[in-house]
């Protein structure tokens, strides 16, 4: 049971490591260049700007879901193959 | 980062962290998490408008990855879901005309916000009551889960006669919801849990989760595991429709939202995992102290004078 949890500890962490440079890696490509778009577009139409956020905020959740599902998936492979 | 729509000045790690607490939260109890958010926001100098506003956009995010993961494990009863969201936004359009109807009518919120303490202070109570009850019985009987089963399968409450009594109105059109295992209750019933969710979350902001939750295991009988992962399935919805109408009134920092949800989408899944390893009773004790937070978010609005949002 020990040995099981600590499996599942060094998992967790793995994918946490893995997780953290991904998002860095997004953060520093896609994020940091969006601010001055988004706020031209949140001063000239606010219609555009409601459609645009929702659609930013579905996407990455339907994005990260998978990332951090295959991820799970990925680490979980691995150990049964140990 | 300056986040130049909002004006706030805030160390992304500061939003990944809250964003991963929040995210943990709301996939193991099926909740917004706004109750910690908002404050935390507001802690950091983001504007009372934009906080509500870009804390419904964040849990879009929260909810779809929690959900998604939730749905994975068969906790989610889309029928469900999807009759409440009705409910839902009529209640979110209720609340929010009861605080326009405020703002013209003098103490009036004083009654309302001490008649939401009181009743988010008697579910703590009840819950806690029902979860020390629950688990003296299932001590008693010694009932342990068949290997593989759906925790569902085995959640027993010591309050299930409430909804024995709901699932026995006569009020046609009847539903059944074989996902949930409940072979009739009536259609308003959902509808008046749905819009009772929908008034606390439009009138206090945020999903609201803490009051639906428990209406959903207490009156509708839901199983926890499955009204956790259909609470979340819905606040998408819900939250949706938050985000849309505050983006039109120009309250929405949406890189705020998506920065913080980066944090948020790990926190989410690990959360909704947990579920996994918890029982029904083990989950509802957990969860007594949200409604007190809750209770305390009203006191806060009330003495500050910022009346509910």
């Amino acid at each position: 049971m020990k040995r099981e949890a600590r499996g599942s500890l060094k998992a967790f962490l793995i994918e946490l490591a893995v997780y953290a440079a991904l998002v860095t890696a997004y953060f520093f490509l896609v994020l940091a260049f969006l601010g001055e778009w988004l706020e031209k577009i949140y001063r000239s139409g606010r219609h555009l700007y409601a459609v645009l956020a929702l659609a930013l905020i579905v996407s990455q959740g339907i994005a990260l879901e998978a990332v951090t599902t295959a991820l799970l998936a990925f680490i979980r492979s691995r150990r049964g193959d140990e | 980062m300056n986040f130049a729509i909002s004006g706030a000045h805030i160390h992304p790690l500061y939003l990944i962290g809250v964003g991963f607490i929040v995210g943990v939260l709301g996939g193991f109890f099926g909740v917004g998490g706004s109750f910690l958010a908002g404050p935390a926001l507001y802690a950091v100098g983001v504007p009372m408008n934009f906080v509500v506003g870009t804390d419904l956009s964040h849990i879009v995010g929260k909810s779809i990855v929690a959900a998604r993961r939730h749905r994975a494990l068969g906790n989610i009863d889309i029928k469900l879901g999807a009759i409440m969201v009705v409910g839902t936004i009529a209640g979110v359009e209720s609340g929010a005309q009861l605080i326009q109807w405020l703002k013209k009518t003098a103490h009036i919120d004083w009654a309302v916000g001490i008649t939401f303490i009181v009743v988010l202070l008697s579910i703590s109570g009840f819950m806690l009551w029902e979860t020390i009850a629950t688990s003296r019985r299932q001590r008693s009987t010694r009932k342990t889960p068949k290997a593989g089963q759906h925790p569902s399968k085995s959640d027993h409450s010591a309050a299930s006669h409430i909804a024995r009594w709901v699932h026995r109105l006569s009020l046609p059109p009847y539903i059944r919801l074989p996902v949930s295992g409940i072979d009739r209750v009536s259609l308003w019933a959902i509808l008046f849990v749905a819009y009772i969710g929908g008034l606390f979350s439009g009138f206090l902001g945020g999903g609201a989760g803490y009051i639906r939750m428990p209406c959903l295991i207490y009156l509708l009988g839901i199983p926890t595991h499955i009204a956790v992962g259909t609470d979340l399935f819905e606040i998408i919805i819900s939250a949706s429709y938050g985000t849309l109408s505050h983006a039109l009134k120009g309250n929405v920092d949406i890189l705020i939202a998506l920065v913080m949800h980066t944090g948020a989408a790990i926190g989410a899944q690990i959360g909704a995992t947990l579920t996994q390893f918890f029982a029904g009773p083990r989950i509802r004790m957990a969860f007594i102290p949200l409604p007190v937070i809750g209770a305390i978010i009203v006191i806060h609005g009330l003495l500050s004078g910022h009346g509910a949002k």
